[in-house]
């Protein structure tokens, strides 16, 4: 106590024998005019000493050798730390916050976010989360995610299909930087044309979502933001190799180019050119094929006007060839010869993005953003051809404010769509040109309600107006509430409408030997009406304390009602047809996932889940074929103490078991080719280990589907690919069997 | 005693323009905790003209925009002492003080002890 005293009393003496450092605090502007910020905040770093600028913008604070960093900080300005090695005159200038970015600040710390207060069922993926599972593309990134289900289209493709609440992936919107890119023509594919690698982090939504981004999502939505050429590391290289013989490899490369600007460079390969057949069967397990993917992104950031800007380019080349082993594109190409398939697909895409925030007041801003893509996909099945091109055009401009206080927030803006289809198929029943321009024009309107404690509240509504579907209204509603500490009660409902793609959306059909129907014909797509649907949901999220440690539980329960629905019936084994549902569709999901930090470093995840998915067919009310009821998933993760150079270990280990599925009917074939009604239950484990050897460097190796599972026959009437009972969509399992790869990952 | 780091910044900083419709100001308020920041933000938000009011943990800088034609800073500062927490230059009355929930007693040493995590 006696040392507090005298050193208080010593306090005046001493700040007045030690140096001042003076300085002053302006506002960063194009012209660097010398604007000054009177009142701002600048103090040394964690210590007691500060100063405020006065009305010409300086300030005097005393200076110490040991002092180091100087915190310099103003309302809707970023708050910079500047380091101070002399008692120099400081001249600084505070750039106005830009908080266009907003959406992509994700914590570090926790692979997985999910969100207390935001009024939407929403969780973040951070890049963390994504080196857990050595995710190659995008539909490889859910690997460890127990809201999304991943599963194998078909026997033919090795494509990926993901589900949400047990429906697919055209039900859920899929947006890159907020702009709806897996869509259309891309929809089969398109999961597997965005690079793991420049992937930053994802966003998740369950049910009902934000207007802003359309009426089409119906379970959800799914957002990617891309790396950043400003944010990601200057040189970035990863090499992957896996015991099937897929080789990729992705390379980064940023720079600064002046100031304002920033560029990036993204280059993705993959290439699998050897040929598999475990199962004997004749046909090669997975596609051979070649993927080249391009990105060059530029930034533009002026903090002092608040503009940022992207500009993106983009072209993807992806090549397949999959079918017997003895087929030869070049002469069995459409004969009977042997069955093959390719599928080549090629892809451009521009993208600009600009934001505006008032620099003086941080709540208001504007963005607008605009895509172009043209996609075109020419492929053939055995005998059924398909060619599909769509050129989309996309705009948008947000508008963000608040009415009175920040308490109540506005999002309003307007948006355009124009998407033209010209497909051909040849297929059995069918020899078609169609042809189809869809175009809508929409004005949205959403609304924020944040009471700072326990309530907070989104109430969304668009109006579009669209040449096929009509003038129609889209209503979504958000609410949170919070009874007491860590915890958070959510109710969502909202509609959602869109065209069916049923071509586009069902290739793997092309792959069997049914023929096709299409009934109800006085439809604008197709001939088929439009689907709509009513999704409802609630959910409930806690947080805890067991044994000392964080934990949390989360209960959903999500409920969606088609009004409309283009039914896929497949319950005719020599047969596919589409038509208007008549009578009931629905899916009810329930999903319970428990996540516990066990011990220091430690890190479980469990879920269950449990769907019912029925739609009424010709042959009465039916589960969803291929849709598990019942669904176990946990994940473990632990790492090991960060040791003083930087270097560690990182384990991770996810489990999957799917119960019994439903085959869809094929009681009207041949003894050979029945199968029993469900199919067994499949068991998966994938591991990965990382060794970090610095912040620059690490290797990973890991193993997918550990246990070795395989489904023995996954083509039907393998031996007679030109028969009638030909079918490749009865998959429900791995194919392969166990897959081991190895990889590095480089950051200079 | 060793602990009593709080930081000893900011005054009043309000763009000189008059009647500006967005005025800016930062004051300091005293507080420990996440309820604290609630209670501070709704405070100013009763203030009709106050647009926006983020109160912050660790430096108790609380960091408004205001329109000026509707109201001062003066009387955003009344109502963050009418719920019981004390400004730079001015201390919430007892019975204000009195009203906060027990956790948030940040006149207390041994409160402040409690909430030195919450900072961090």
């Amino acid at each position: 106590m006696k040392a507090i005293i005298f050193m208080l009393l010593l306090m005046p003496a001493w700040l007045f024998s030690q140096e001042q450092i003076e300085g002053v605090i302006l506002e960063a502007d194009k012209e660097n005019k010398n604007l000054v910020l009177a009142g701002a905040n600048v103090y040394w770093l964690n210590t007691t000493v500060g100063a405020v600028t006065d009305i010409d913008g300086r300030f005097k604070i005393p200076y110490q050798l040991d002092y180091k960093k100087l915190v310099i900080s103003f309302i809707g300005f970023q708050t910079d730390t500047i380091t101070v090695s002399s008692a120099k005159h400081i001249k600084h200038w505070l750039k106005p916050t830009d908080n266009l970015e907003e959406v992509t600040v994700t914590s570090r710390k926790q692979a997985t976010a999910k969100s207390y207060l935001k009024a939407t069922n929403t969780f973040t993926v951070s890049s963390d989360e994504l080196l857990k599972a050595a995710c190659c593309n995008l539909a490889e990134s859910f690997e460890t995610n127990p809201s999304i289900d991943v599963n194998f289209a078909d026997a033919l493709t090795g494509t990926r299909q993901i589900k949400m609440l047990g429906l697919t992936s055209p039900y859920i919107l899929i947006a890159t930087e907020n702009i709806p890119s897996i869509r259309g023509a891309s929809q089969a594919f398109g999961l597997s044309f965005i690079p793991g690698t420049w992937v930053e982090s994802i966003q998740i939504t369950k049910g009902a979502g934000s207007v802003v981004n359309g009426y089409e999502s119906i379970a959800g939505q799914i957002n990617a933001e891309l790396v950043k050429p400003a944010t990601d590391d200057r040189v970035y290289v990863n090499g992957y190799g896996a015991s099937s013989l897929r080789t990729e490899l992705n390379t980064h490369i940023n720079k600064k180019v002046s100031e304002r600007w920033d560029t990036g460079l993204y280059l993705h390969g993959n290439s699998h050119q050897a040929e598999h057949d475990v199962n004997h069967d004749g046909f090669l397990d997975m596609p051979k094929y070649n993927q080249i993917n391009v990105m060059n992104r530029w930034q533009y950031t002026n903090p002092e006007k608040g503009l940022v800007s992207f500009i993106n380019l983009k072209f993807l080349n992806d090549e397949k060839q999959t079918g017997q082993l003895n087929f030869d594109p070049n002469t069995d190409k459409l004969t009977t010869n042997a069955w093959g398939s390719e599928i080549d697909t090629r892809r451009y895409e521009v993208s600009g993005k600009i934001g505006y925030v008032n620099p003086n007041i941080p709540y208001q801003s504007i963005g607008v953003q605009a895509a172009f893509s043209s996609h075109e996909q020419e492929s053939y099945f055995g005998l059924n051809t398909y060619n599909i091109t769509q050129n989309s055009l996309y705009t948008t401009a947000i508008y963000n404010s608040i009415i009175s206080d920040s308490r109540h927030k506005i999002k309003t803006g307007l948006s355009y769509a124009y998407d033209h289809y010209d497909e051909f198929v040849n297929a059995l029943n069918l020899d078609n040109n169609y042809e189809r321009t869809e175009y809508a024009i929409g004005a949205f309107f959403e609304y924020n309600y944040d009471n700072l404690e326990k309530l907070n509240l989104t109430a969304g509504v668009r109006i579009d107006h669209h040449n096929l579907l009509g003038t129609f209204i889209t209503p979504r509603f958000h609410a949170k509430y919070t009874p007491w500490e860590k915890s958070a009660f959510r109710m969502s409902f909202g509609r959602g409408k869109r065209s069916a793609n049923i071509f586009a959306e069902n290739q793997n059909m092309f792959a069997t030997s049914r023929a096709f129907n299409i009934l109800n014909s006085t439809g604008n797509i197709y001939g088929l009406d439009p689907e709509i649907a009513w999704n409802y949901g609630v959910s409930y999220l806690q947080g805890f304390n067991l044994f000392g440690r964080k934990a949390d539980i989360t209960l959903d329960y999500y409920k969606t009602d088609f009004t409309n629905q283009v039914v896929v019936d497949y319950e005719n084994p020599l047969e596919v047809t589409f038509y208007n549902l008549e009578g009931k569709s629905y899916a009810n999901s329930f999903q319970a996932e428990l996540n516990y930090n066990a011990f220091e470093q430690f890190d479980m995840r469990l879920a269950y889940k449990y769907y019912e998915v029925k739609t009424a067919y010709k042959s009465g009310l039916l589960d969803k074929p291929l849709v598990p009821k019942h669904r176990l998933f946990a994940n473990l993760s632990y790492e090991t103490q960060l040791s003083e150079n930087g270097k560690h270990w990182k384990f991770d280990t996810t489990f999957n078991w799917l119960g019994e599925q439903r085959f869809s009917s094929t009681v009207s074939n041949p003894v050979a080719y029945q199968l029993p009604e469900y199919t067994p239950t499949v068991t998966t484990l994938n591991a990965q280990v990382t060794r970090v050897f610095s912040p620059k460097f690490e290797v990973y190796f890991g193993g997918e589907n550990i246990t070795n599972l395989r489904q023995s026959n996954p083509v039907m009437a393998a031996n007679d690919p030109f028969g009638a009972n030909f079918d490749t969509t009865f998959v429900y399992g791995p194919i392969f069997g166990s897959l081991y790869y190895a990889g590095f990952r480089l950051k200079l | 005693m060793k602990k009593t780091i709080c930081l000893i910044i900011c005054l009043i900083g309000a763009l000189s323009f008059a009647q500006n419709k967005n005025a800016r100001a930062t004051i300091e308020v005293d507080g420990v905790c996440l309820m604290c920041k609630t209670r501070i933000e709704k405070a100013c938000f009763k203030t009709k003209g106050v647009k926006s009011a983020v109160w912050d943990v660790k430096t108790h800088e609380l960091s408004l925009i205001y329109d000026e034609r509707k109201t001062n800073l003066e009387t955003i500062k009344a109502s963050v002492l009418e719920v019981g927490h004390d400004t730079k230059d001015q201390k919430a009355t007892d019975e204000a003080y009195a009203s906060v929930h027990p956790c948030c007693k940040y006149r207390d040493e041994a409160v402040k002890d409690d909430h030195r995590e919450d900072a961090d």
